[in-house]
């Protein structure tokens, strides 16, 4: 197909092609670089100049200490229950997806689909009966009573395990489709051999299930990372305000300071943009897996 | 017993001895030992079939209850709550339970100016009228323009380019980032007086184009679904890649053998191939589009006014702003059924495909 075009239009249409796509980065790069470059002006030099120009004579780092500063509790809070709900919640979907695909019995299909559709339920649909349970069912402040510091954080752990039961219908979709293409004659001569179901999944199915694994702590790490609904409604203790909340409050308290506001995006950002740099690829599978 | 498997991950050691004969100590080997026990092998078949069910429950019972828990029980207490009239500090009443909530909020939104609802005329409707009206216009024309800069992304990006990944990390980027960082980066392009979109717009010469883009009522939904798109177009792009690749080359050598030039090879032969890739993906736009909330939030707290305002927005107002719980939880209800019938054929279309 593209050797089509090279044949016919000789380097015009692969030139226009070109710039077609680079239009498009601009597109999509441009409120970052317009960000990032805001983040290191001052105050009067971001309204002085334009929004996309380097920062020059007015350049400041300043903005950045400021917002990490600001940001630095929040930074703390997201990542104590954002890596134990990525993990969590990616375990409890490889066990899942093992236990409704590389197994024999009748009804899968239908357990399954009741997971699935638990991918596309409106958050907003829960939210009302969460905020009751976490408050009057499962109060994790009076079940950690005797250690203060969960109790303390007990808003943390409502999260937690929020965002790992959340997480359960997605991570389990991932496995499957990762599940349902490993080589059954593999699992049939180690189950001949009287390998149990737990061996089986232990020495064969784990193994396998590392690449998928990459996919779905990155994909669920990013997920759990950026939310903000759950944690406006779950978080009662300012304490325990994760980063999301905080960046949106540094928004509210610093109108107009778009340098300050820019940093502290990007320091928000970094971890799931780091992640994003480094594991593209995997991110890339997991959101289109994610779909599908 | 063991030697198959550690064959299998190619382990030494424990199955050495059996390294020799493989073959014959799998099969013979299992077969007796269940006879032995068992009876006859057909017995033994479904009592294993049938105990395969009870040994594969501790792994998906957990995670399955936990998904019954906050994922069903939730949307049932929740549907139960929206029959009562809690509101205020109080515990919610379950004694008298009926759809007055429900009956409200349509007749609120139906008294609305339905007819002329799509054009920004000065009409004073309720909050239900905005708030849904604006669900639906963000829902469809969030959905088609995403789809379709996401098609042509993946077009561009599939036709043998250079440095084809580091084009699609870039498109996909804003995918990977939160919606509080996104509002913030689009706040500030935003910027009536220094922001980039006015800025550049003067630059070009199409001054007289510079508005207030999110605190006019006229444009502001568009300024949040045009943001709402650029953050998403990546993700449809990404589908659409992968359905492109899986079209098989020959159909591009026929449509050229037939003399069909490129758009109308695009159009006649490769995007009827992808609908499943835009059925799946236009669920996901769509359902993401009923809950789209933090990004409003952000930009304009939980009162974005009414040409911004929408279900889910009204709904978070409703039950923790003014501790409406049995009307919030009535809201949350209608995104439910709309989320529902979305998601609901859509599954049934997967599983009658076989892709589930």
């Amino acid at each position: 197909m593209a050797e089509s075009t090279t044949r016919r239009g000789p380097g015009l249409n692969r030139i226009a092609l070109y710039v077609a796509l680079l239009l498009m980065v601009v597109v999509y790069l441009s409120p970052l670089e317009s960000g990032i470059v805001t983040a290191f002006k001052t105050q009067q030099g971001f309204f002085e100049t334009s929004p996309f120009a380097p920062a020059l004579g007015e350049f400041t780092v300043d903005p950045w200490f400021e917002a990490f500063d600001r940001l630095r509790s929040g930074l703390v809070n997201s990542l104590l229950f954002t890596i134990p709900a990525t993990v969590l919640s990616a375990l409890f979907g490889s066990l899942a997806a093992y236990g409704l695909t590389n197994t024999d019995w009748k009804g899968q299909t239908f357990v399954l689909m009741l997971f699935i559709a638990g991918i596309f339920i409106p958050y907003q649909s829960v939210l009302v009966p969460l905020s009751q349970f976490w408050a009057t069912i499962v109060n994790p402040a009076e079940i950690f009573a005797f250690s203060d510091p969960l109790a303390n954080r007990s808003g943390l752990i409502a999260l937690l395990v929020t965002h790992s039961a959340y997480g359960i219908p997605i991570c389990t979709l991932l496995f499957r489709s990762h599940y349902k293409s490993i080589d059954t004659s593999m699992l049939e001569a180690a189950r001949l051999d009287g390998a149990g179901i737990a061996k089986i999944y232990w020495r064969i199915i784990l193994p396998l299930s590392i690449p998928m694994f990459v996919v779905t702590l990155i994909y669920q790490f990013t997920n759990i990372w950026n939310d903000l609904l759950f944690a406006l409604v779950l978080v009662g203790n300012p304490a325990n305000d994760v980063v999301t909340m905080e960046l949106s409050a540094l928004q509210g308290s610093m109108v107009g300071q778009y340098n300050l506001q820019m940093a502290g995006a990007f320091i928000t950002a970094l971890p799931t943009l780091l992640v994003y740099i480094i594991f593209g690829e995997q991110f890339a599978e997991g959101v289109a897996g994610g779909g599908a | 017993m063991r030697s198959p498997i550690s064959l299998l991950r190619g382990d030494s050691g424990a199955g050495r001895s059996a390294d020799d004969e493989p073959s014959v100590r799998a099969d013979g080997g299992t077969v007796a030992e269940s006879g032995s026990e068992d009876g006859p092998i057909e017995s033994a078949r479904s009592r294993i079939s049938d105990s395969e069910f009870v040994r594969s429950m501790p792994f998906w019972v957990p995670a399955g209850l936990l998904t019954a828990l906050f994922v069903y029980g939730a949307i049932g207490w929740n549907f139960l709550i929206s029959l009562t009239d809690w509101s205020g500090l109080g515990d919610p009443n379950y004694g008298s339970l009926d759809l007055g909530n429900y009956g409200e909020f349509f007749a609120e939104a139906w008294s609305g100016d339905w007819l002329f609802g799509f054009v920004p005329i000065p009409v004073n409707g309720p909050q239900e009228y905005w708030a849904l009206r604006n669900t639906i216009v963000l829902l469809v024309l969030f959905t088609v323009v995403a789809l379709i800069v996401g098609l042509l992304l993946a077009i561009l990006v599939d036709r043998n380019i250079r440095f084809e990944n580091t084009f699609r990390t870039i498109y996909l980027l804003p995918m990977s980032l939160s919606f509080v960082v996104t509002a913030l980066f689009w706040s500030w392009m935003y910027n009536p007086t220094s922001g980039m979109i006015n800025e550049v717009l003067q630059m070009v010469g199409l001054g007289g184009l510079t508005m207030q883009w999110i605190s006019d009522p006229q444009t502001k939904l568009f300024a949040v679904i045009f943001a709402l798109i650029w953050q998403f177009s990546g993700y449809c792009m990404v589908v659409y890649l992968a359905g492109l690749r899986a079209i098989p080359t020959d159909q591009y050598e026929a449509a050229k053998v037939d003399g069909a030039n490129l758009l109308k090879m695009y159009w006649r032969v490769i995007v009827p191939q992808l609908r499943a890739s835009t059925v799946s993906a236009a669920v996901v736009l769509m359902v993401f589009a009923l809950k789209a909330f933090d990004f409003l939030y952000v930009m304009f707290g939980t009162r974005p006014g009414q040409s911004a305002d929408i279900l889910a927005m009204m709904m978070y107002r409703e039950s923790f702003g003014v501790t409406n719980w049995a009307y919030g939880s009535t809201i949350a209800m209608i995104l439910f059924a709309l989320a529902l019938g979305i998601v609901a054929p859509y599954l049934y279309y997967e599983y009658q495909r076989g892709e589930l």
